[in-house]
């Protein structure tokens, strides 16, 4: 690998955003390197600012410190050697299918002649055959991202940058197209000389990555690079597929630390804040219920995931909500219930308040917003002066986020009530100081 | 259910208000330049002539068609200036930060002032400057320019603002710019909002239309060849024939525009919607599938296309540049030379502005108060009388779609017809009977203002869904309760428009409504509108600089203060969605 060609340096990046007086880092001094020949999967949470690193690297965004290389030359604009397939596919869809493809060449100045038939040549290659008059909207989703990909490829970019390409697919589109577009790779069938995948899908880094480039978030960077030696095809059932995956969920579920490390530090308190995960109590209960089922002591999170039909994202955040909150510990890439985790799966609907209750209150962010309610005149409080309270820890967005999901886990614990249009949060006599 | 994109184009089309909040040092600026653009109207009136002779009006039918070209052809001369403005203001201030500190207060402020106000002051500045038949039909333009071009450009701002990321970063990777950049992505985007909002356009600009080319003030007839002047000339005449005719022609124009532009316009453009779904009925017209399935048509087609096709091949631009975007820059120092003499300008114009009011006496801004309280209490009554009968009726049609379906199109051309051609009509009716200067006054602000809110009422109460009123059926609800839980909420945005549009209009009405010279014979009531009007015909400058400021001042308020915060409420609480 040594030998290849160098074709993008990232040198010591760092993105930080101002809001106000206050800087938040979205990517602290990530540096990496991709070369001709590879196809890299970057992977990590939402959140760790991997399509930040995607945007820096194909020069749509500048990088607040730091440079991005390529072939050896700074970047200073929008590459155009690189192109992206995007998530939301990203057509136009007031112009065909042959329109959306041709435009790419329209604006490198192509004759009209030469650019139709270079679309409708690679419009047949993917497979959209006698669809060329078709508008997006007429197409499936895995059809429009054929045609993402076409127009990518019309413009023969060196470099392929994929943003969660799979990710609005369904399950079936997503596998077929993931076969169809290996194979235009390795058979060399299209002039690309790198791809650059972002994925939060442990499976799909794994089976279709060279290297698996792992981040985590708060703040986002790069903590681990995974070698995939194996040949394609790959199966997901096959032993050696899935002692990747174990080992990329170890990486990133890490292990179950002490409960101060676990919960982080209250709003406005030094140290770190750690955000609440998005996710809703219900679907955390129901996540439980389903491990505390299962015949063996630990599970496997891929295996959850498999049985769930969820993708890792998502198990993930289940597993450190209920990791937080005392439900299950997280060892090795397994998960384990706890006794008490137990005790709530099986638990009536009134218990299982009581038992979220009194685990919620140690969740910083929760506490801290009852110990204001109770400072506050009549346990009432705007919830606007809680957001901007919260985003001294947090950028905008993610303080309204975080308010939602603080709100949530209260009401249902019945510590705090909410009316949505007065935009005000109430203290419940439950939590009200004795 | 194409009656009901139809009608919720009241309350949908994008940038009504604007949702950032403007600067207030914004508001300070755009309030000193409108004093003084005012004051300099008022100064160059001074040399206007006493008498103006108004043009001969043939009351012949076969005049009818030319003087109906006439009044298109200012409508369209308008129209094609409001789009150029749209199109480079609305540019700059989406893309101009600095700029648009400036532009958006200033869009904000414009888009609510009165603008019927401003006909008297720039028809005299500009007869004082131009010779009259220029200055009449400039005057007209500008007038129709100044109804029309407001809200297109807030649709185009708010479109190019709100176009989504991901299609902006593909252009970006893509390296569309420039014209392509425009025509692939921009235009696109907006071509849906921008035809709305120019039927809308075309619909306020009839209204402002009729009302340049019936204006007379005293001695100064300033009516100018066209539908309405024909129109009034009828009216005065007496001739039933002739009012008959000119009524049938202005319909007639109105729905054929409707039927061969904007329909054939809005079927087209429904490729240029963003969703990805396909829409289960599509606007549609029958001139346009017409157009689709002619051979003739399709040879033109074709033809245009390889022209475009040859166009740009030849003006291709070559292998872009590895960086994008380009940026113009004007020197610093050029540039702090505008702002200070724009700021000299507007300072030493705002200080001779308030020297002319200075000199406006005591009794005269008595006069103006009092004209003042009369005519918010006209515009209060109007508005009172189109709610009570438009939200009866306006619920019957919105929850019986075989009503609707009858009802509909009867209140649409009922609607399209301008009010201020009928006028004319209506004095001759009401100025017999005592007190008939104040029934007309009321009676025009009315029809300027019920169809709005009629539409807005049947847009509101169709919009209610249907397990509500399965829900309010099941619980046994009475015919009060009904109301107080399930029509009233539901209404209460689309009432809000819709009487956000008509008062603007009401303002606006008072200027022709209520003072008139009809067949030689000047009619008043009391009234602020009056009050411009007749400093308008006496040639009263500093009073007509001061009434005219007074009403922008109170529409402007009463937007901010009243209409505003209940929009915000209708936004916030009672929205269905």
């Amino acid at each position: 690998m040594t030998d290849r060609v160098e074709l993008v340096r990232v040198d010591h990046v760092t993105q930080t955003y101002t809001t106000g007086a206050r800087a938040f880092t979205a990517i602290e001094d990530v540096s990496l390197s991709l070369a001709e020949g590879e196809f890299v999967a970057l992977l990590g949470p939402s959140g760790c600012g991997k399509s930040t690193l995607l945007r820096m690297i194909t020069g749509l965004q500048r990088p607040t410190a730091g440079r991005v290389w390529y072939r050896g030359e700074a970047l200073a604009g929008v590459n155009r050697h690189a192109t992206i397939v995007f998530q939301s596919f990203a057509l136009f869809p007031w112009l065909t299918v042959q329109e959306n493809v041709e435009v790419a060449l329209k604006a490198r100045g192509m004759s009209a002649a030469l650019r139709a038939s270079r679309a409708l040549a690679l419009l047949d290659r993917v497979g959209l055959d006698g669809f060329e008059n078709a508008y997006p909207r007429e197409l499936s989703g895995g059809m429009r991202q054929k045609v993402g990909f076409a127009r990518a490829m019309a413009v023969e970019p060196e470099l392929l940058c994929m943003d969660e390409p799979f990710s609005a697919l369904d399950v079936l589109s997503a596998e077929a197209l993931r076969g169809e577009l290996l194979e235009l790779w390795s058979a060399g069938r299209i002039p690309t000389k790198a791809i650059l995948m972002v994925t939060h899908n442990i499976e799909e880094a794994v089976l279709m990555g060279d290297r698996i480039v792992v981040m985590e978030k708060d703040p986002g960077r790069v903590v681990a690079e995974v070698a995939v030696p194996l040949a394609q095809p790959r199966h997901k059932k096959s032993t050696e597929c899935q002692m990747l995956v174990d080992h990329v969920y170890e990486l990133l579920a890490g292990q179950t630390k002490t409960e101060p490390e676990e919960l982080g530090t209250a709003p406005g308190e030094p140290g770190l804040t750690r955000g609440l995960p998005n996710v809703t109590v219900n679907q955390l209960a129901g996540f439980l219920e389903h491990l505390v089922h299962l015949q063996t002591d630990r599970a496997d999170m891929f295996r959850l995931a498999d049985e769930l039909h969820m993708d890792s994202d998502r198990v993930l955040r289940l597993a450190e909500t209920a990791e937080r909150l005392g439900f299950a510990v997280v060892d090795h890439g397994d998960l384990a219930a706890t006794p008490l985790g137990e005790t709530f799966a099986e638990a009536s609907i009134q218990a299982r308040k009581e038992i979220f209750a009194t685990r919620v209150r140690r969740v910083p962010i929760v506490n801290w917003l009852l110990d204001m309610l109770r400072a506050a005149d009549r346990h009432e409080l705007e919830a606007d002066v809680v957001q901007s309270a919260l985003a001294l820890d947090f950028p905008p967005d993610i303080a309204e986020q975080q308010l939602a999901i603080a709100i949530d886990w209260g009401r249902y614990a019945e510590l705090i009530a909410y009316d949505h249009g007065a935009g005000m949060i109430y203290l419940e006599a439950e939590a009200a100081p004795k | 259910m194409d009656r009901h994109r139809t009608l919720d184009r009241h309350r949908t089309f994008p940038g009504f208000w604007p949702t950032e909040r403007p600067a207030w040092w914004g508001d300070a600026v755009v309030s000193v330049g409108l004093i003084v653009i005012l004051y300099i109207g008022a100064r160059l009136a001074f040399g206007a002539p006493a008498v103006i002779r108004g043009r001969g009006i043939s009351l012949s039918p076969v005049a009818l068609p030319y003087y109906a070209l006439l009044s298109l052809g200012r409508m369209t001369a308008a129209y094609a200036l409001s789009l150029a403005f749209t199109l480079v203001y609305g540019y700059k201030a989406a893309f101009d930060r600095r700029a648009r500190r400036v532009l958006l207060p200033l869009l904000d402020v414009l888009q609510s002032v009165p603008i019927l106000s401003f006909l008297p002051v720039v028809l005299l500045s500009l007869t004082a400057v131009l010779p009259q038949s220029v200055a009449v039909e400039l005057a007209a333009i500008i007038l129709i320019f100044t109804s029309q071009v407001w809200n297109l450009t807030f649709a185009w701002y708010q479109s190019l603002r709100t176009v989504p990321h991901e299609l902006r970063e593909a252009g970006r990777i893509f390296q569309l710019r420039g014209a392509l950049r425009l025509t692939t992505i921009e235009l696109p985007f907006a071509a849906i909002a921008l035809i709305w909002n120019s039927m809308m356009s075309w619909a306020g600009g009839w209204f402002f239309l009729m009302a340049a080319e019936i204006f007379t003030v005293g001695q100064r007839d300033f009516r100018l060849p066209g539908l309405g002047a024909y129109l009034s000339e009828a009216a005065a005449a007496g001739d039933a024939r002739a009012i008959a005719f000119g009524i049938a022609t202005l319909i007639v124009v109105i729905v054929a525009l409707d039927q061969l532009a904007w329909r054939p316009l809005l079927a087209w453009a429904d490729r240029f919607k963003v969703e990805l779904v396909e829409s289960t009925d599509p606007p549609r017209s029958w001139f346009y599938d017409a157009l689709l399935a002619s051979r003739l048509f399709a040879l033109f087609r074709a033809r245009g296309h390889h022209a475009l096709q040859w166009i740009d091949d030849r003006t291709r631009n070559g292998e872009p540049p590895l960086t994008d975007g380009t940026q113009w820059t004007v020197s610093q120092r050029i540039r702090q030379l505008l702002w200070l003499s724009a700021a000299i300008g507007l300072a030493y114009g705002s200080v001779r502005a308030a020297i002319m009011l200075l000199g406006v006496p005591l009794s005269d801004w008595e006069e103006i108060g009092v004209g003042t309280a009369a005519t918010l209490l006209r515009v209060t009554g109007a508005l009172a009388i189109a709610l009570a009968w438009t939200i009866p009726l306006g619920v019957a049609i919105g929850l019986n779609s075989r009503l609707a379906r009858w009802c509909q199109p009867l209140a649409q051309i009922a609607a399209s017809v301008p009010a201020t051609a009928l006028f004319p009509v209506l004095l001759l009716a009401v100025l017999r009977v005592a007190g008939g200067m104040n029934i007309a006054a009321i009676v025009l602000m009315l029809m300027g203002t019920q169809w709005y809110l009629l539409f807005n009422v049947i847009a509101g109460a169709t919009a209610i869904p249907q397990d509500l009123k399965y829900t309010t059926a099941l619980l046994g609800m009475g015919r009060v309760d009904r109301w107080r839980t399930l029509l009233l909420p539901s209404l209460f945005p689309y009432l809000v428009t819709g009487a956000i549009t008509s008062t603007g209009g009401a303002w606006n009405a008072s200027i022709v409504a209520e003072y008139s010279t009809f067949g030689g014979r000047t009619v008043r009531t009391t009234g602020l509108g009056a009050l411009i009007s007749h400093a308008t015909a006496e040639g009263a400058y500093p009073q007509l600089l001061a009434a005219t400021l007074t009403m922008i001042l109170i529409v402007t308020l009463f937007n901010r203060l009243v209409w505003r915060r209940l929009y915000r409420l209708a936004e916030e609480r009672y929205r269905m969605e």
